[in-house]
């Protein structure tokens, strides 16, 4: 053995570290790929090697490498082997591997379970600290519902260092295994107070990060949560809260009120800008939240408003950059505020930095009026020719178009003006936008109505020039515009000045380059103007126009037809053939015209999004029953129904015409308004758009401004919309000056002369009057169309499934998983925990390949399947048995409490929820003394706030203050001498736990949180059971939290020889106290088989259920161990006996008591008196501590320099008190507890356990 | 939430990366390339928060990174977090790299990576933020060092 270790660090010596690595890396640069590839393979070797420490080795240098964009999930199994070592350094190194490369599908996960469950519980704090970061990073919902339970104990572990990261992981835990958040809830609530600060900041990280997901659940914590708030000096702790509040204030107006004032005194005290920024988020989402303000509230927008603008103005990027965006919140409830720092905000525009030009933009978009949209848009153009690089150019361009068409285009007085910016926009190199432009101009011009004759004579423009967009590669994403321009002018061709010309333009080969879905467009928009023409020209009685016309078509359109594209190919087929008939009909010299243009007839209606999913199900009709016998399985796989149905998407921009033949079209159509005129509820749109069907266009009658239609793409030296700009300001002043003319007459009648201020004011809003009757088509939406907008919500969010009410008391039902004895009852999963257990038990097998295990996973579920059937009566049983844990969930509260008064507990609902309307209907700040006392520290709240309601203070600190009074009236008829040092301590107590926020160098320290100077030895609850030359065995008796007639015994067994193990039997002679649980059927004599097999030097281990009836004394049971030992020629039986030694230690169950329950419970004077003393102690004193809580699972309540009491509860209930007091080497122990000969019992073995050392 | 943290240099060469949620590998290293690329162009005197970076989340998601002579430490986190917050709590977490490895530089980071990821473990765990005291990270991180020399003095003197 001691020359394997010798050689193994020899070896080590000469084996690579990761610095060798790293450097033997950085040497070879030139062949960096060739030189890991070998030192993959060196790896490889030396994870085959036995040595750990080589092994741990490897395993660093392939995290190295992880990181480097190495898979190295191949060596999954060898992290796990490198996890399991019993070493802190190489544990880690195999956590540190785990947590970097392992996720939710590394098969491997399943054999940590039981590794990690050992180092959870590990004596070391830090082998435990280990295990929980790593499980943090892999934790799977499977090792979440098996570790729930471990982790929920940790969260009241001794050491600070240990709770604050298992309250951290529980927020891992609760994402993956859902069912465990309202078990475990109470406890973390509980953490909230905790004394530590790093574990109280834990907590409300938790609960922030879950109340943000699912805010209603968690409105009843409010009033702890302002608590905090009012006395927390930790500015992390703040700044959680209070973002939390931000999330809360929507749900609850009331809540918004009581925040506004100590909120807005921290915006005054602070210095820290990241707290001063958070205030001010959530001063802006009370804002926000409270719809009709209260008087004072246009104060707190201007205090907010007036600090953003500190913030913005600051040379700090980020805090003009935060700035900014808090200020794009307030302008959604308050433009007028924000609005009057518009120059603050145009400045930012010029930045050099574009986070903060992109966060102006948003600005932007709420800042703009009917008056300066176009100012604004003119200064965002010049942006846009200025801008270098596409990115912050393509933002501009959706910014712009945002803007304008922003709350159905309300801010847009003259479509021309913004069809031209539009137009302007395709001139921009490079822009994926095409289609957003595109989709503009058609919605535009589709629903604007007065605006066609305009659009069409630009989009004619720009199909003319059309070579100017597609010139080159580069500008492929703008020719999307094309799209729209070649349907506007087809479908739009009665307005066109020059169709002949149009239609020249989109028969161009040319055209043939663009994308398939444009020409499609194209081709059919080339038949309606078509018509269009066709019809001119036959009203001119020259039949050899009409005549060219045809003959052009059919020139041209075979080009479309050989196109690879097939819509473009089946469209150009179609209406070749159809010209070709026209024109047979023109050399017969038939009138076609009419007829051609039928095709083309009727309007299109734009239609909602989402419309057709708001289409109400009719009742009585079933969706998803078949209609037809289902067809069988096989055709449904090539029929493949779904395809069908998305191509036939309603995409209302796109013409359909030709897909219904027309005169079925004409009578749906006909029917349609039939049915339209007849139906009340039928919103019409306006009064013309009954007209739409009849062919004349029906804008004569709309005044059109006169502009010059034959404006060239571009006007040299000035952009076109700028004539807009120009023009409207004219219209305006002309308006004005009209305006002013009739009020001058009015005033003259009035001869009054105090008129005057009105003429300088900046006009108002309603002055403005649109350009030309604008006449908005609105969207078309189904009858009686569903309401609901819940359709954005994403059914995947993991956080769907935390929707959980938390103030609903426990239910019998809920509790978490508990490591039961898996070998002998059937666990809850058991296809996957016996499998997780046969898997580890054959870990060093690794030979065995997939297959195999697939085949014994089945085999393993059948079994189980069968044994679970068998022991369904006994699972029943068992989960009576766990009722319990609601109860223990909440434990400290309830334990300090149930002995006096149980019903005071708020768990039912209503009583939560009117203990927060209380606290919310007492609009003043809540504050008793104390608490005015530290927030005078924090923040000067002004005197008024804190005098005035001391009831309004939550109700909890209240009835603790009068059970003590109640108490310690109690108290004095009894013991009174000892009480009064006890009193006087108790006093000091209550000092400590209130003002533990302060932070302060305090010199007692509550519930363990011992600094240490120096670790702990290691120390290990686990002893020897018997051991021969074969296998060992080493015990631990653990009670059972749930069940207070049971505790379990843990074994591990070691296999000590060059055989293998298998077959193994464990039983134990019953007494009448103490019985093993055996499954249902078995006799009284069985034994329980070991649910695993042992390979040479491989250890396990197992768990065997005990009930006992009364645990007041120890007792020892006599058992016996049988195996078979197989070598490979022989196999032999062997046996060992052992005895189980059950101590009244191991019905201890370690509970945190805090230090106001601990004094009550004394105080009560149930309980009995004993005391021991113990000599020649040489160990420090919070070493002592450790290992009574160790050994003998106690947890410190509150320990003054040499002097510490301690908590402990039996499983059955009973109380166990220390009080733990040295000098020199002479340690003293008065205790107490309910059941004195338990006490006695356990007081011997505490002294036991020392005279050892 | 944090969802990742990533520690790389002027060249994009990682020094640590730290994901708190599953990316292959190939995806990880496009996620550096690419955070790399965004943060790489900025100049050092424009705001340090960075929105878009595709691979990682969405809308919610933003860059915060430092620039600390030849290293940038970017951490991606959602909109739970405060801005200011975890700026500080980079500066937190390199002047506990500063204490740990006694004035820090690019090479102890090149030559320690176990080490940088174990003082980050007790910063940030599982995405969310541990400790933000430096002395208490300090105090924590050398107590397990202290650990780890003696058990591997424990095993040279066997």
């Amino acid at each position: 053995m001691a020359l394997k270790i010798v050689k193994g660090s020899i070896d080590r010596m000469f084996d690579k570290n990761l610095q060798d690595l790293v450097r033997g890396i950085r040497n070879h640069k030139e062949d960096e790929a060739k030189y890991i590839s070998t030192c993959i393979d060196e790896i490889k070797q030396e994870l085959k090697q036995d040595n750990i420490a080589v092994k741990a080795n490897a395993v660093c240098k392939l995290t190295y490498l992880q990181m480097l964009g190495y898979d190295v999930s191949w060596a999954a199994f060898n992290i796990v082997e490198v996890m399991s070592s019993s070493k802190f350094t190489y544990k880690r190194i195999g956590y540190l591997a785990a947590s970097q490369c392992f996720h939710e599908s590394t098969d491997v996960i399943m054999l940590t379970t039981n590794q990690i469950r050992k180092d959870l519980s590990s004596p070391n704090q830090y082998d435990t600290g280990v295990a929980l970061t790593g499980l943090s990073c892999f934790v799977t919902p499977d090792l979440a519902r098996d570790l729930a339970n471990d982790i929920m104990t940790l969260m009241s572990h001794t050491k600070p260092y240990i709770r604050k990261k298992a309250v951290l992981i529980m927020y891992k835990v609760f994402l993956k295994y859902p069912e465990s958040l309202r078990p475990a809830f109470p406890r973390l609530k509980e953490k909230l107070e905790d004394p530590d600060p790093g574990v109280q900041s834990a907590a409300v990280n938790v609960i922030c990060e879950l109340a943000r997901r699912n805010p209603k659940n968690y409105l009843s914590l409010a009033p702890l949560f302002f608590k905090l708030m009012t006395s927390s000096t930790n500015n992390w702790v703040l700044i959680k809260i209070i973002k939390l509040f931000g999330a809360l204030t929507p749900l609850e107006p009331r809540l918004g009120k009581k925040l506004i004032e100590p909120l807005t005194n921290l915006i005054h005290s602070t210095s820290a800008m990241s707290l001063l920024y958070e205030c001010v988020n959530t001063v802006i989402a009370v804002l926000i939240s409270l719809s009709s303000g209260m008087p004072n509230h246009s104060a707190s927008i201007q205090l907010c408003v007036q600090k953003l603008r500190i913030l913005i103005e600051d040379s700090d990027q980020n805090l003009k950059y935060l700035g900014l965006l808090a200020m794009s919140k307030i302008l959604k409830t308050h433009p007028k505020s924000v609005q009057s720092h518009k120059d603050l905000i145009l400045q930012c525009l010029d930045d050099k930095d574009e986070s903060i030009r992109l966060r102006a933009l948003d600005l932007l978009y709420g800042m703009v009026s009917k008056k300066n949209l176009m100012e604004i848009v003119k200064k965002l153009m010049l942006h846009v020719d200025k801008a270098e690089g596409t990115t912050y150019r393509d933002e501009l361009l959706t910014k712009i178009i945002d803007i304008c068409s922003q709350s159905n285009y309300q801010y847009i007085t003259n479509f021309e003006w913004y069809i031209s910016i539009l137009v302007e926009l395709t001139r921009l190199e490079g822009t994926r936008h095409g289609h957003l432009i595109a989709s503009q101009m058609l919605d535009v011009a589709i629903r604007v109505r007065a605006i066609r004759v305009f659009a069409v004579a630009q989009m004619a423009t720009l199909l003319d020039n059309a070579h100017l967009l597609t010139g080159n590669m580069q500008r492929m994403g703008i020719c999307e515009v094309l799209y729209a321009a070649a349907w506007i002018c087809g479908e739009f061709s009665e307005h066109l000045e020059n169709p002949m010309q149009t239609l020249e333009a989109m028969l161009r080969p040319k055209v043939a380059t663009l994308p398939g879905h444009i020409q499609a467009v194209y081709v059919q928009n080339a038949a309606k103007l078509f018509a269009t023409v066709l019809k001119n020209q036959e009203g001119n009685t020259d039949s050899t126009a009409a005549q060219e016309t045809s003959q052009l078509m059919i020139d041209r359109l075979p080009l479309f037809v050989q196109s690879a594209n097939l819509e473009v190919q089946e469209r150009a087929s179609c209406i070749l053939q159809l010209v070709k008939y026209i024109q047979k009909l023109q050399q017969k010299d038939v009138e076609v015209a009419e007829e051609v243009c039928a095709l083309f007839a009727g309007e299109l209606n734009p239609v909602a999004p989402k419309a057709q999913k708001k289409v109400p199900v009719p009742e009585g009709l079933d969706l998803d029953a078949w209609i037809n016998e289902p067809p069988s399985e096989s055709e449904s796989e090539d029929e493949q129904p779904k395809a069908i149905f998305a191509k036939e998407e309603p995409k209302h921009s796109r013409p359909r015409h030709t897909e219904v033949d027309e005169k079925e079209l004409a009578r749906r159509r006909e029917a349609r308004k039939q049915e339209q005129a007849n139906n009340p509820f039928y919103i019409k749109a306006s009064p013309s758009s009954q007209k739409a069907y009849q062919e004349a266009p029906g804008v004569e009658h709309i005044p059109v401004v006169q502009i010059d239609l034959s404006v060239p793409l571009k006007v040299p030296g000035l952009p076109m919309s700028d004539q807009y700009v120009k023009l409207e300001e004219e219209r305006r002043q002309k308006e004005r000056a009209d305006k002013k003319k009739k009020e001058k007459k009015k005033r003259k009648e009035k001869r009054s002369g105090r008129g005057r201020k009105h003429d300088s004011g900046p006009e108002s809003e309603e002055d403005i009057t649109p350009a030309h009757m604008v006449d908005i088509v609105t969207e078309e939406m189904p009858e009686n169309a569903l309401p609901s907008d819940d359709d954005d919500k994403d059914p995947n969010d993991p956080h769907k499934a935390l929707d959980i009410d938390l103030d609903k008391p426990l239910a019998d039902s809920e509790k978490l998983p508990v490591r039961a004895h898996r070998a002998a009852e059937a666990p809850k999963s058991p296809a996957e925990d016996g499998e997780a257990e046969n898997a580890a038990s054959q870990e060093p097998k690794k030979k065995s390949s997939k297959e195999k295990r697939e085949k014994k996973k089945d085999k393993d579920r059948d079994r189980k399947k069968s044994k679970e059937e068998k022991k369904k009566k006994k699972h029943k049983h068992e989960e009576k048995g766990e009722d319990l844990l609601g109860g223990q969930a909440d434990e400290p509260v309830v334990q300090s409490e149930e002995t006096n008064e149980v019903a005071a507990l708020p768990t039912s609902t209503s009583a939560e929820v009117s203990d927060l309307d209380f606290w919310l209907s007492n609009a003043p700040v809540p504050s008793n003394t104390q608490e005015a006392a530290t927030v005078a520290e924090a923040a000067p709240v002004p005197e008024a706030a804190s005098g005035t309601a001391p009831d309004s203070e939550p109700e909890e600190p209240k009835d603790t203050e009068m059970e003590e009074t109640k108490s310690s009236k109690h108290k004095k008829k009894k013991q009174k001498k000892e009480k009064e040092e006890k009193e006087k301590k108790k006093k000091k107590k209550h000092h400590h736990h209130h003002h533990h926020s302060d932070g302060g160098g305090e010199e007692s320290v509550q519930n363990g949180t011992v600094e240490e100077e120096e670790p702990l030895p290691p120390m290990s609850n686990y002893c020897l059971l018997a051991e021969n030359s074969y296998i060992k065995m080493v015990y631990d008796i653990q009670g059972n939290l749930q069940d207070g007639s049971q505790v379990v015994v843990s074994v591990i067994f070691e296999n000590k020889c060059d055989s293998f193990l298998k077959s193994m039997e464990f039983n134990v002679l019953d007494s009448l106290n103490s019985k093993l649980q055996r499954p249902e059927g078995s006799g009284p004599h069985d034994g329980l088989t070991v649910p695993f097999q042992l390979p040479p030097g491989v250890s396990n281990e197992a768990r065997f259920v005990f009930t006992v009836q009364s645990i007041v004394m120890p007792q020892k049971l006599k058992g016996t161990l049988t195996f078979i030992v197989k070598n490979e020629d022989s196999s032999t039986h062997e046996k060992l006996d052992f005895k189980l030694h059950f101590t009244c230690t191991s019905y201890l169950i370690t509970t945190p008591c805090y230090s106001d329950a601990f004094a009550k419970l004394l105080e009560s004077g149930d309980l009995k008196c004993s005391s021991v003393r113990l000599e020649g102690v040489i160990m420090p004193f919070h070493h002592l501590l450790a290992r009574i809580c160790f050994h003998h699972h106690f947890s410190v309540v509150e320990r003054i320099d040499s002097c510490a009491s301690m908590y402990s509860r039996s499983i059955q209930g009973h109380h166990v008190c220390l009080l733990v007091k040295t000098s020199g080497q002479t340690v003293s122990i008065d205790a107490k507890c309910d059941e004195p000969t338990l006490l006695g019992n356990v007081l011997d073995e505490i002294k036991q356990t020392f005279s050892q050392c | 939430m944090i969802k990742a943290i990533l520690i790389f240099n002027n060249h994009g060469k990682p020094r640590l990366i730290r994901f708190y949620q599953y990316f292959a590998e190939d995806m990880q290293q496009q996620i550096i390339r690419e955070t790399f690329h965004l943060v790489s162009k900025r100049d050092d005197n424009v705001c340090n928060f960075l929105e878009g970076g595709s691979l990682i989340g969405g809308s919610d998601y933003k860059l915060i990174y430092r620039h600390y002579a030849t290293l940038y430490f970017v951490f991606c986190v959602d909109s739970s977090e405060s801005e200011l917050g975890i700026l500080d709590l980079i500066q937190v977490f390199v002047e506990t790299l500063d204490k740990c490895f006694e004035n820090v530089c690019e090479l102890d980071l090149i030559f320690h990576m176990d080490k940088v990821h174990y003082i980050l473990q007790e910063v940030v765990m599982g995405g969310m933020v541990l400790e933000t005291n430096m002395n208490e990270i300090v105090a924590q991180v050398e107590v397990q060092n202290r650990m780890e020399k003696s058990e591997v003095s424990l095993f040279l003197d066997r």
